[in-house]
């Protein structure tokens, strides 16, 4: 167990490790640097930002630099918004991203399991074929679509929704909304399809021939044995999320790390883009790593192996 | 005459699948008298597990019954709904399945099962159902039971589980235990172990016991009575004696060729039934086993044979043994 | 006794020994049935995949074809027809068909620069389902040649190459491929001019990014499905009595792996065309999709997100497109599995 997780560990960091040096070589191979696009700035003001920032130096070299100083703790400081720290910027806007995702992982988890249950416990009747065509839908539709069409109908036809930012409770509503649409569904029909599964098994069938209640079969013998692959897909759920947070967070114009993630790289603003990639990278790994554990722990049978 | 404690009438179940109707049974009739031990042999798709299953109200969807009567300890089973059947079930009739390995849930304790059926069906306290458990294991013959209850699934091997699955059907000390291909899944010195145990435990407790098996071997040893299934109906009945010394069905004959004896005179070839079970989605109008008999006559595909008593306990459906019946009966015709 | 009251009509003649021909004609076997026909017969059975299958014919015949047909191309711009709603005309159209002229509708109306949307929604469907396509095609060939080999060679090979994967695995590819879509568009630009590799400004540098992109992203999945398949199947009786008959190498592939892992390819490959079609359009959204004038769904939607309170149908059409577009595809993809594949049903 122990070397399991110590195994699971050190893979994640070599994981992180990986996304880190990759970003740095695939980022600094765009022609073009961060300053090219200001047309304003002249050509030696230029050369002497680069300077200034250390970026005439020798690829490798600054690689190194990077990878020491951000095992120090620092990330340096954003090139395109002067003035201003990476990590700063950071811990600004990490908050505004983890409350929407956190929101949506609670609407999809309790949302998506209970449906499931239905579904299943209702399979072939109107409920079940209801929700089987809802969410089929919801996993058809692109999250930037969902946003869009969110914010036409409630934001700007019925307009009875705030459409930008998060200042208000109202104000969350459609972007975690649409943020939550893929994973609830997703979760829904992963619950459904496993407690189905897992109704066919033979301890079910002796729960039955024991003369338990319906309810108390599903409740408390099926139900924890189906809630299994649901716990592993939280870790791809996390992924999505952050996916999903990338536009939802351009469309409703919040400020969160997903927003300032893709203008980063818009921007060419290197250290922004490494910062905010090795931040989200090691949260979805960690996530992963956490959940793989857990997994094990949950089910007493993978113990033996 | 006392009241049998099960008695099948002419049952007809069938399971409606998309690709059609399955015609599982096709009139099975037959009944139990208290204390007594019947071994119901087929092949796989006979029939046999549907029978004891549609005892307990346990036939999987898409099945249903769709004629005949079944009494079973004063209820009228056929008449029952899922409630009658919630209360019956664990408490007046019980059964062990096949798969040990998978019948128990893996992620709850032994204790946490079997104890679950007694509080279920009787008024126990936490403590006394707890107390029972451990009696039961006792009972099954499984050493340090105390230990054995707080363990999962996972950490008992096969035949352990199929003990405890036995505890759990005692529980609540069944009138009827149905034991469903108890030994079919483990190792053949285990499947003494368990055979052994099972027919203890009947001495002990003196319930009714239907064993479903396709295993001769077995039902030779535990049981009083055999009824012979073939494609959803019961080819041949009789005592144990009348099935293995006075075979009257070909189907019989063959499945007794068909083991192997230690004690043959000379070098025996064991002999296989050629041929495939029929499709019991368009069932012949003969007998069933009419393609793969050897003795096969023509009126064997196009009627089905009637029941020819043989004896007070012994009956077959065969028109080779209908057709001496007739010809003894037309010697000393009323 | 009781004596069987139908024993009176039968005729001794039915106790006559049946021959052997008689017997045959009772047992109606049912039709050996191949694995495919077997597939099909389920497949054609279930009604939600036919539909399916019915709406993907009729969107690649939207995507393929009906440009050809379509009076309007996708680059015309039409002066003096920005912005119409569907079916409306612009006054010199109005004009034209007040003089007799025939005038064809402008069916999903224009966009601003006076395009017609309907043939610009066919163009980005072809965009969107050449990149669902070809994508899915590619992953197939990178991922199951990868899993394959592995799978096969076992042993330390196998090991180091699933580690290989392994450690992709857990990285969140999303990110480093909306890096990496950034970074591969201007370099495959000018490797385009370039000669030899001129081939490429047919199919459009920005078209291959995708590609690029999308092999990356997606082949870790075919891999790993593939390599387990061939350990399954590598492990199973069937290819050990084939071996110990001696089969050799090329026949056990052909005759049993082959055919035992074209199902699960299958239904993965058909599986991983809705997935692209919906990370293209995702990415167009970031403004790294395909670049303009070529539209994809995905880029149709994203042009008009900034008008869409005044154009809502330029917005709302291609909307529709791509969720029908995925849903299909998965439908039909769900079907496929059902068929072909019900093991992998999860």
């Amino acid at each position: 167990m122990l070397k399991y997780a110590v195994k699971r560990v050190a893979m994640g960091l070599l994981s992180i490790f990986i996304v880190a040096t990759l970003t740095f070589f695939l980022m600094n191979m765009v022609p073009g640097g961060p300053f090219v696009a200001e047309k304003s700035i002249s050509q030696e003001a230029q050369a002497a930002l680069a300077a200034k920032y250390g970026l005439d130096k020798p690829i490798m070299q600054r690689y190194a630099t990077y990878m020491t100083d951000f095992l120090k703790g620092d990330m340096g400081v954003s090139l395109r918004q002067r003035g201003r720290t990476v990590s700063g910027i950071i811990f600004s806007k990490f908050p505004v991203s983890a409350r929407l995702a956190g929101i949506a992982v609670l609407i999809a988890l309790l949302l998506g399991i209970p449906l499931g249950c239905l579904s299943a416990y209702n399979r072939g009747k109107l409920a079940d074929n209801t929700i089987i065509v809802f969410t089929t839908c919801g996993i058809a539709i692109p999250s930037f679509i969902s946003s869009v069409l969110l914010l036409y109908f409630f934001g700007s036809k019925l307009n009875i929704l705030p459409t930008v930012g998060l200042n208000s409770l109202a104000s969350y509503i459609m972007p975690v909304t649409a943020l939550a649409i893929y994973p609830t569904a997703y979760i829904t029909r992963l619950m459904r399809s496993s407690l189905l599964d897992v109704m066919g098994q033979d301890y079910i069938r002796t729960a039955k021939a024991k003369g338990l209640a319906n309810f108390k079969i599903i409740f408390k013998h099926a139900l924890r044995n189906a809630v299994l692959p649901v716990i592993t897909y939280v870790g791809p759920m996390l992924a999505g999320l952050m996916t999903g947070s990338f536009v939802v967070e351009k469309i409703f114009t919040i400020p969160g790390l997903g927003r300032e993630f893709v203008s980063s790289i818009v921007n060419r603003d290197y250290t922004m883009v490494m910062g905010t990639t090795i931040i989200l990278a090691t949260l979805i790994i960690t996530a992963n790593v956490i959940v793989d554990i857990l997994y094990k722990v949950i089910d007493p049978r993978i113990n033996l192996k | 005459m006392k009241e049998k404690l099960l008695e099948i009438k002419d049952e007809r179940l069938s399971f409606f699948t998309p690709a059609g109707e399955v015609k599982a049974l096709n009139g099975v009739s037959f009944s139990l008298e208290e204390g007594e031990v019947l071994g119901i042999v087929g092949e796989s798709g006979s029939g046999k597990s549907v029978t004891a299953y549609s005892i307990m109200g346990l036939t999987a969807f898409p099945g249903k019954l769709i004629g005949g009567t079944i009494r079973f300890n004063g209820h009228q089973v056929d008449q029952m709904t899922e409630k009658d059947f919630r209360k019956m079930r664990g408490n007046e009739v019980s059964i062990i399945f096949q798969d040990p390995m998978t019948s128990l849930n893996p992620v709850y304790t032994i204790g946490n099962q079997i104890e679950e059926v007694i509080k279920l069906h009787t008024n126990k306290t936490a403590a006394e159902a707890h107390d029972r458990a451990r009696e039961l294991l006792e009972l099954v013959g499984i050493n340090e039971p105390e230990k054995r209850l707080r363990q999962y699934p996972h950490e008992l091997s096969g035949g352990m589980r199929q003990r405890v699955m036995i505890a759990i059907a005692l529980a609540c000390e069944p009138k009827l235990l149905i034991a469903d291909e108890p030994t079919t899944a483990l190792d053949v010195t285990i499947q003494a172990q368990i055979l052994e145990l099972m027919q203890e435990l009947r001495e002990k407790l003196g319930m009714s016991i239907i064993m479903i098996t396709h295993d001769l071997g077995v039902v030779a040893s535990m049981c009083e009575r055999i009824a012979v299934m073939y494609a959803g109906h019961i080819v041949e009945y009789g005592t144990t004696d009348e099935i293995f010394y006075h075979p009257s069905h070909e189907y019989t004959k063959g499945l007794i060729k068909s083991i192997p004896q230690l004690n043959a005179q000379e070098i025996e070839r064991l002999v296989p039934i050629e041929g495939q079970p029929v499709d019991l989605m368009n069932p012949p109008a003969g007998c069933p086993f009419a393609p793969r008999c050897d003795s096969c006559m023509k009126i064997c595909l196009s009627k089905m044979p009637p029941e020819t008593v043989l004896s007070d306990t012994h009956y077959t459906r065969c028109w080779l043994r209908q057709k001496e019946a007739m010809e003894k009966g037309a010697g000393t015709d009323e | 006794m009781k004596k069987n009251p139908i024993s009176l009509h039968i005729d001794p003649d039915e106790f006559a020994p049946a021959t052997s021909e008689e017997k045959e004609s009772l047992v109606i076997m049912r039709e050996s049935v191949s694995f495919w026909k077997d597939g099909f017969r389920r497949l054609f059975r279930n009604k939600i995949a036919v539909v399916s299958l019915a709406v993907i014919i009729l969107i690649v015949i939207f995507a393929y074809f009906l440009p050809a047909f379509w009076p309007y191309s996708y680059e015309q711009q039409i002066q003096g027809s920005e912005n119409l709603a569907p079916f409306k005309y612009s006054t010199a159209e109005q004009a034209r068909i007040d003089a007799g002229e025939k005038v064809f509708p402008h069916v999903c109306g224009t966009d601003k620069l006076g395009r017609d949307f309907a043939v610009r929604l066919m163009m980005g469907t072809r965009i969107s389902l050449t990149v669902g396509l070809v994508c899915a095609a590619l992953v197939l060939l990178v991922g199951s040649l990868f899993g394959a080999i592995a799978g096969f060679a076992g042993g330390w090979i196998d090991n180091i190459m699933m580690r290989f994967t392994d450690i992709l695995y857990t990285i969140p590819d999303i990110l480093l491929i909306i890096i990496l879509a950034m970074v591969l568009r201007d370099p495959l630009k000018t490797l385009a001019t370039v000669k030899g590799f001129q081939w490429m400004q047919t199919v459009g540098p920005n078209l291959i990014a995708i590609f690029i992109v999308f092999v990356l992203l997606y082949w870790v999945g075919m891999a790993r499905i593939t390599r387990s398949q061939v350990l399954v199947l590598k492990e199973s009786e069937y290819v050990t009595a084939a071996r110990a008959m001696g089969a050799g190498n090329g026949r056990i592939i052909r005759k049993h792996l082959l055919t035992n892992c074209i199902g699960t390819l299958i239904v993965t490959t058909t599986l991983q065309i809705p997935s692209a079609i919906f990370t293209e359009s995702y990415l167009s959204f970031l403004g790294l999709g395909v670049a303009a004038p070529m539209p994809s769904l995905g880029s149709l939607a994203t042009d008009a997100v900034k008008g869409m309170n005044t154009f809502p149908h330029l917005l709302l059409f291609p909307a529709i497109f791509i969720s029908v577009t995925i849903l299909v595809f998965n439908l039909f993809g769900d079907g496929l599995r059902d068929a072909f594949d019900p093991k992998l049903k999860n």
